[in-house]
């Protein structure tokens, strides 16, 4: 009984929270996909994914991080990381994320034309 | 002898068998729930080269024997991949003499027109921008499970309706609906 009640809390906070999120524009409406592909079969679907992407994003972070230690700038390298780093974002609408991503890019490209 | 591309009339479910091909294992994932619920059988690859040892061409133009039982019915791949992306899986594909029919969909961040229409070009079925929707699977789903009734001249693409509704079906997506316009008024004629 108290187990239901807690896992019920835990998914209201849950639902608050992206609620929160997409609201202040971190996410966007592919968020809101992902979440209605989540059923009572897949219950977990939406933590999954997210989690993949943090994962996934840690990895990108750590190989964009030792890419910037390098002289000089290898921004074909970085431009990559960027591009599946945006990729992954949008596909869970991580709507700040990726315009960040968008941003670099951008850097990158002004790098690239001056290098 | 191979009908690869072709629903096999051994199977009773008739479920369609997608071969997603994405090196971003977070795409992955999603696509692979996209077509779950849409009722198809998924084999979800991180690289092109996977994807053709998958469907029995390891990189080599020899298909191994006693290759069945995993007839893809479909193949989507993303475009930019490291090693071997999704436009030189797509060739290999179409110039093997086993695999060339079945259909193949480019999916890509990027809507770059030249991009586009180079995989048309080369016989992709469809150019879909991510993040790919329940509503491009559904269609996609459609299209085949209707084109399969024999391959006949006309393109079942065309025949189909095609209204805003449609396209708005599923998200309130902020993207422009006119993307499936765009790609499919460049498509040329199948298998002419």
């Amino acid at each position: 009984m108290e187990r239901n009640q807690l896992h019920r809390q835990v998914a209201l906070m849950r639902k608050s929270l992206f609620d929160q999120w997409l609201l202040q524009g971190y996410l966007d409406d592919q968020f809101i996909q992902l979440e209605e592909l989540q059923d009572d079969a897949n219950p977990n679907f939406v933590e999954e994914v997210v989690t993949l992407f943090y994962k996934d994003s840690s990895r990108l972070l750590v190989n964009i991080d030792q890419a910037l230690e390098k002289k000089p700038l290898d921004f074909t390298k970085l431009d990559g990381y960027m591009h599946q780093f945006k990729g992954s974002s949008s596909s869970i609408g991580a709507k700040k994320v990726k315009a960040e991503c968008t941003q670099f890019h951008d850097y990158c490209r002004a790098g690239n034309a001056e290098g | 002898m191979s009908t690869a591309g072709l629903v096999s009339r051994r199977d009773c479910s008739h479920q369609l068998h997608v071969l997603a091909v994405d090196d971003s294992v977070v795409d992955r994932k999603f696509v692979e729930r996209l077509l779950k619920i849409s009722s198809c059988k998924v084999t979800a690859v991180e690289s092109g080269i996977r994807a053709l040892q998958f469907l029995g061409l390891d990189g080599e133009k020899k298909e191994t024997a006693g290759f069945d039982g995993l007839k893809v019915n479909l193949i989507m791949t993303d475009y930019s991949m490291p090693g071997m992306n999704g436009f030189e899986l797509l060739k290999k594909i179409k110039e093997s003499s086993t695999l060339k029919e079945i259909p193949v969909v480019i999916m890509s961040s990027e809507n770059i027109l030249t991009r586009v229409d180079r995989c048309l070009e080369e016989g992709a079925e469809e150019f879909i921008v991510k993040p790919v929707k329940l509503s491009d699977v559904k269609r996609l789903k459609n299209i085949l499970t209707k084109g399969d009734k024999g391959q006949n001249e006309e393109d079942p693409l065309l025949s189909l309706p095609l209204s805003s509704h449609d396209l708005a079906s599923s998200s309130t997506s902020s993207s422009s609906p006119f993307k499936f316009l765009d790609h499919r008024s460049k498509r040329p004629r199948l298998q002419g």
